[in-house]
């Protein structure tokens, strides 16, 4: 463990944090671009060309409002919530490998935190561990509909978190290591390589388990504006707030790197080409996030329960079992 | 015989077995519906059809019977204010929102010296130009009336046509309450002078 190595990876952890963070700003604005246009509406025009300079208001006005602490809360666990949220979606960055490794100078430059060999794994982990900001944030506000959004993010964890693990499981039989750079390397060979040929199943699974995890339509059930407010943030303003906000999108982001690197071949060879086709595949699986946002309606959480525990549970068991079979 | 325009919407039964909940599950699941909605929506976002109105850059156009701040009227053969001061919108105004003054000037003519609407209490009804026997107080366009008080009041000449748009003859009518129909020339029944 030498001096070179750790500030490189501070270089590295810092470099992740600013690039994601300006990217979940980006992420708002184009959220609300793209919905827009999709609703036959303009979105932000106003502030800077085209609204652009919107990012910069609401970051200038997230920061500068008064942080207020209502007087009925559990005081350090309102206050550490937003930061549990905001720090396990960046953690789940260490594991990702966002660009093929290059050299600069003769130095061979691997631009993913820590190449652990239980890289998928503790992606995962993490992310489940993110369910207790809302969960405490909630919990810890003295607000009834805080606490129905924390108890309906706490019942709807279990299901798509066993949808994660077990729709996640036979690519991992398939390619035998958890670490994303092995996944990668699985998928070299070009498009005819990808595991969503082999895998279909797994990946229509993960994708729904992705939606749920990260919250968005039609799963929008623990922030549903117009049933219980903001839900868990709704006694947050100002930057604790925003450190919700951002925890949230940058999850999207991280998560749509899992699933591009896992099933869509990720960087592929190595080439600049591949890179930016992965964040190509990265793009496409955020627009996605936003289509089905303009597009489908929310479901209640009985009906989310029942989907991931009557039929996508048993079609990931199939799925495991008949990858099982055909490796025999 | 009760001949109705119902007919009974095809809904199939509601399953009760398990066997039948699966089937119907299997059978939404097949089915593409949630592709439909994605196409939809893609292909308004392809086709851009964008609906919105840049206010305050651009504006709709009000209509001609729309009944905004008031306008006074002239005469056009003489140019010469239209009100006489009979006083009826004063006394028909539901908000009590009409102050007119008047007196008897030096040709024996009444003169109004006084006129003002307070627009904070005016609820633009139309029934001050529907009563006025002279077509003098109407309603115009001007729908930003923001002020900075509730009791907003305006004077007779600040709502009176000004004199170059009378002399480019660019006075325009009120077509709403208290108008003239526009074939009013054929209905109005002739006076019988041959009696």
């Amino acid at each position: 463990m030498d001096m070179a190595f750790i500030v490189e990876s501070l270089v590295k952890i810092t470099v992740i944090m600013l690039v994601f963070s300006a990217l979940a700003g980006f992420g708002t604005y184009f959220e609300r671009k793209v919905l827009a246009f999709m609703q036959r509406r303009l979105g932000p025009m106003y502030v800077g060309p085209y609204g652009l300079l919107q990012i910069a208001a609401d970051g200038i006005k997230l920061f500068t409002k008064e942080d207020i602490i209502p007087s009925g809360v559990v005081g350090r666990i309102f206050k550490i919530a937003p930061v549990i949220t905001a720090a396990t979606a960046f953690m789940a960055a260490a594991a990702i490998p966002f660009w093929p490794s290059f050299s600069v100078f003769g130095h061979e430059v691997h631009p993913i935190v820590a190449d652990i060999n239980i890289g998928l794994l503790y992606i995962l982990g993490v992310m489940g561990v993110g369910l207790y900001g809302p969960l405490l944030g909630g919990m810890a506000s003295a607000n009834k509909y805080s606490l129905i959004s924390a108890a309906r993010g706490a019942a709807i964890f279990i299901s798509y978190e066993v949808i994660t693990g077990l729709s996640i499981l036979a690519p991992i039989m398939l390619v035998g290591s958890l670490s994303l750079i092995d996944f990668n390397n699985y998928q070299a060979d070009g498009i005819s390589s990808w595991l969503v040929w082999k895998q279909p199943l797994a990946f229509i699974l993960f994708w729904i388990a992705a939606f749920a995890e990260t919250g968005r339509t039609p799963f929008h059930l623990v922030a549903n504006d117009h049933e219980i407010i903001d839900g868990f943030g709704t006694e947050y303003s100002g930057m604790r707030w925003g450190l919700f906000f951002i925890g949230e999108y940058a999850n999207m982001f991280f998560i749509s790197f899992v699933m591009a690197l896992v099933f869509l071949g990720g960087y592929g060879d190595g080439s600049i080409l591949g890179a930016l086709g992965l964040l190509l595949k990265v793009a496409f699986f955020f627009f996605f996030f936003l289509w089905t946002r303009a597009a489908w309606p929310d479901v209640r959480p009985d009906q989310l329960m029942w989907l991931c525990w009557k039929v996508l549970m048993p079609l990931a068991v199939i799925n495991i079992l008949l990858t099982a079979i055909v490796m025999m | 015989m009760m001949d109705s325009n119902y007919y009974m919407v095809d809904i199939e039964e509601y399953p009760t077995t398990g066997w039948g909940k699966f089937k119907r599950a299997c059978r939404r699941a097949i089915k593409g519906e949630l592709f439909v909605g994605l196409w939809v929506v893609l292909r308004e976002m392809i086709r851009f059809d964008i609906h919105t109105i840049s206010y305050p850059a651009e504006k709709m156009p009000i209509g001609p019977r729309y009944r905004a701040v008031h306008e006074m009227k002239r005469l056009w053969e003489s140019d010469t204010e239209r009100c006489i001061g009979c006083g009826l919108c004063e006394k028909i105004c539901i908000s009590n929102c009409i102050r007119i003054d008047t007196r008897v000037d030096e040709e024996s003519r009444k003169e109004v010296s006084e006129y003002s609407i307070n627009l904070g209490r005016c609820i633009f009804c139309g029934y001050c130009a529907e009563v006025c026997p002279e077509l003098a107080i109407t309603h115009g366009g001007e729908y930003e009336n923001a002020s900075d008080q509730r009791e907003h009041f305006l004077i007779f000449n600040d709502m009176l046509t000004p004199l170059d748009t009378m002399k480019a003859k660019a006075q325009r009518e009120f077509e709403g309450f208290g108008a003239i129909t526009p074939n009013e020339d054929s209905r109005v029944k002739k006076t019988p002078l041959a009696y």
